[in-house]
């Protein structure tokens, strides 16, 4: 006996577009606008504004030098290529699936720390959606969305959300017994805990989900390319239907400056809450010793 | 007289009632069995282990009168933090009760629960339980925070109580910043910051090193002093429970085993394993001069011996050790005092002897 499960899965896919349709309608018109609107503002500034916008990004996030000095080379480098439209917009697709899987990821992340069961049902679900070809999520979303940029994010989300919920749910978790003890003991309510001292424990793990976020959703960038998502996918998939080398290898350099750019200032940006909060108790031992210098000799 | 007045009245008796002789924290049979995860192999073979689960206090009562430092002590995994946890219902009970003031704790609900966990009861943690992203200060107000006191007057408490504690000017500091003493100094103001009355103290000098345990107790002594808090403190090191409790609870594989003055497990031990605690006690350095006095009184009860009865004189926390050399200067008695300056009776160097050697209280009297 043979069991269709294939034929099962795209009936229901049928069933959802036949009763679902005009949502998926308002999902791809939101999801254009979205993205065509941030595109526009990063076409429509000029380069080099950009650049040094997003050079001031990585200094302030990571205080590293080499790597300022490393992006702003990089992405003049894509200017000079002629990429720049492209590499814009591929931007703006990544900006936009990363802010929708984090906007669903992280409260998901932080219901399953917080409740066993959810956690339990969630696990199996996101290993699923990991360990699936992405491409298998294109085809449906293609029939939902059509072809364009819009099934190439709602893939990519697809794809991207599963680190951003383990991560932070891992990151809740991973708290010290005793401190929730500490917190629980005097009073605290539930909610209390959470925002106080869970979630800011749980920052660093968080941006680590943030990181391999943005990075899954550069890496589908290609992938969505196939259905028409344009940007440096397409570029890249232009390449290789045209066997065309040369073009296909600058397109892959500009995705890989884009990752490197992202991976290494959301990376820095996880220590961040530590740095800003050393700095902000300086300041006030500082303030301290300054109004009471008996008290900061002894 | 009306009905209000005789109301107040009444409720005033209470009050003072409570204060005089009435336990604060009653607790009666209490247990605790945990039970073993259910597996999927229990399930599938139901009758073997599934109703069973691991006993980790086992029907054990103790009362502690307002401003007592009580100890339970106990080797590991006897089922002391298991207790102090059963008492602001960290951990519920499986059996028994816990009644504080009259109220019975188990049957909170959850906002009277937060209510009794802000304002009745505090603790204090073997690793001092401090949250790494929050200033000292903020630590230390946390209990206020959860109250909702406001920023300015939280901080001024938290403060103060940091002050207390030795560490009033490091009150911006991290945690990480600070040694293991100076940690347990800041989860101490923690706990005092919220002024209740309940300290829960689980190991909180285990983890420091002799010298600075040593520094804790008597910081601890000390604040007591001020504060009159009702303390319930685990540990594992009958010195420690010698020296800080007014009574001890000795536990054993869940059952307690002994509960009363340090006087009473060195003169009559309930129990071989107690007994061996015992021996390796350090006698001068944990009996009081206020315990031998006392006890002399108890023996004699022809009321209190008046100061003058005494040349020298000694607060009763002073240790059987630090009266050594006033005997060997000549001095005959001392008298005892507490800490209002009151008389509470003499010792002779011969109670002192008596007290030193094993099983000397019984010969003495
Ligand atoms: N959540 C739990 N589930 C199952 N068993 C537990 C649980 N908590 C404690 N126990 C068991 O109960 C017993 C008593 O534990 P408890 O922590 O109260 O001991 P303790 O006297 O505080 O010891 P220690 O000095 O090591 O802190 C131990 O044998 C422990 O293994
Ligand atoms: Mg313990």
């Amino acid at each position: 006996m043979r069991l269709n499960i294939g034929d099962w899965f795209a009936s229901m896919i049928n069933w959802m577009l036949a009763n679902f349709g005009g949502f998926f309608d308002a999902v791809s018109w939101l999801v254009n606008l979205l993205v065509g609107e941030v595109a526009n503002v990063l076409i429509g500034l000029h380069p080099f504004l950009v650049i040094a916008v997003l050079a001031a990004a990585a200094a302030a996030l990571t205080r590293s030098l080499g790597l300022t000095v490393f992006s702003v080379l990089a992405f003049l480098l894509i200017v000079s290529m002629g990429l720049w439209p492209e590499a814009m917009s591929t931007l703006a697709v990544v900006l936009v699936s990363v802010v929708f899987s984090l906007a669903i990821g992280i409260p998901m992340g932080i219901w399953a720390a917080l409740n066993n069961t959810v956690s339990k049902i969630v696990r199996p679900v996101l290993d699923l959606m990991q360990a699936m070809p992405v491409f298998v999520y294109l085809i449906p979303a293609v029939f939902f969305f059509g072809v364009g940029m819009v099934p190439g994010i709602a893939a990519t989300i697809v794809f991207a959300i599963p680190p951003a919920v383990r991560l932070t749910e891992l990151g809740i978790r991973k708290l010290d017994l005793e401190l929730l003890e500490a917190a629980t003991a005097f009073g605290a309510k539930r909610s209390l805990i959470l925002k106080d001292v869970q979630l800011p424990l749980a920052f660093p793990s968080i941006m680590a989900g943030v990181n391999q976020v943005i990075m899954l959703a550069l890496s589908m960038v290609v992938v969505a390319g196939l259905v028409g998502a344009g940007g440096l996918g397409g570029v890249v998939v232009q390449g290789v239907a045209q066997l065309d080398t040369a073009r296909g290898f600058e397109g892959g350099v500009a995705v890989v400056i884009l990752a490197v750019y992202l991976d290494r200032v959301t990376s820095g940006a996880q220590s961040l809450g530590d740095v800003l909060r050393r700095r902000r108790t300086r300041k006030e031992q500082r303030a301290a010793a300054a109004s009471d210098p008996a008290a900061a000799v002894s | 007289m009306n009905t209000v007045e005789l109301g107040t009245q009444a409720t005033d008796r209470a009050v003072n009632a409570n204060d005089a002789d009435v336990p604060f924290i009653r607790v009666r049979n209490l247990t605790k069995v945990f039970l073993a995860r259910k597996s999927k192999r229990m399930r599938l073979f139901p009758g073997r282990q599934a109703a069973k689960g691991f006993t980790a206090v086992n029907d054990v009562s103790f009362e502690v009168q307002r401003g007592q430092i009580f100890v339970i002590m106990g080797l590991s995994g006897s089922g002391k933090s298991t207790i102090i946890r059963m008492v602001n219902r960290l951990i519920d009970a499986s059996d028994g009760a816990i009644s504080v003031g009259g109220k019975d704790v188990c049957s909170l609900g959850p906002t009277e629960l937060r209510a009794y966990r802000n304002q009745t009861i505090n603790m204090v943690f073997q690793h001092f339980g401090l949250f790494p992203h929050k200033s000292l200060i903020d630590n230390v107000a946390f209990g206020l925070k959860v109250r909702g006191v406001d920023k300015g007057i939280r901080e001024a408490k938290a403060a103060e109580a940091l002050r207390l504690v030795g560490l009033g000017d490091r009150i911006h500091a991290m945690p990480d910043q600070l040694s293991g003493g100076m940690k347990q100094r800041v989860g101490l103001a923690r706990a005092l910051a919220t002024d209740a009355e309940i300290l829960l103290m689980d190991e909180p000098f285990s983890a420091l090193d002799p010298l600075i345990r040593k520094e804790m107790q008597e910081l601890l002594i000390k604040l007591q002093r001020n504060f009159k808090k009702t303390i319930i403190f685990v540990t594992h090191d009958l010195n420690e429970a010698m020296y800080l409790g007014d009574r001890i609870m000795v536990m054993k594989q869940g059952k307690d085993i002994q509960n009363g003055t340090a006087l009473d497990l060195l003169e009559a031990p309930a129990d071989p394993y107690i007994e061996e605690f015992v021996a390796e006690v350090d006698r001068s350095r944990v009996l009081t001069a206020g315990l031998i006095a006392r006890h002399r009184h108890v023996g004699q009860p022809d009321g209190p011996v008046r100061p003058s009865d005494g040349a020298e004189r000694v607060s009763e926390g002073t240790v059987l050790h630090e009266l050594l050399p006033v005997f060997a200067a000549g001095a005959e008695r001392i008298g005892v005092v507490d800490q209002q300056g009151e008389s509470i009776g003499i010792v002779t160097a011969e109670d002192v002897f008596a007290a030193l050697s094993p099983k000397g209280f019984s010969n003495a009297s």
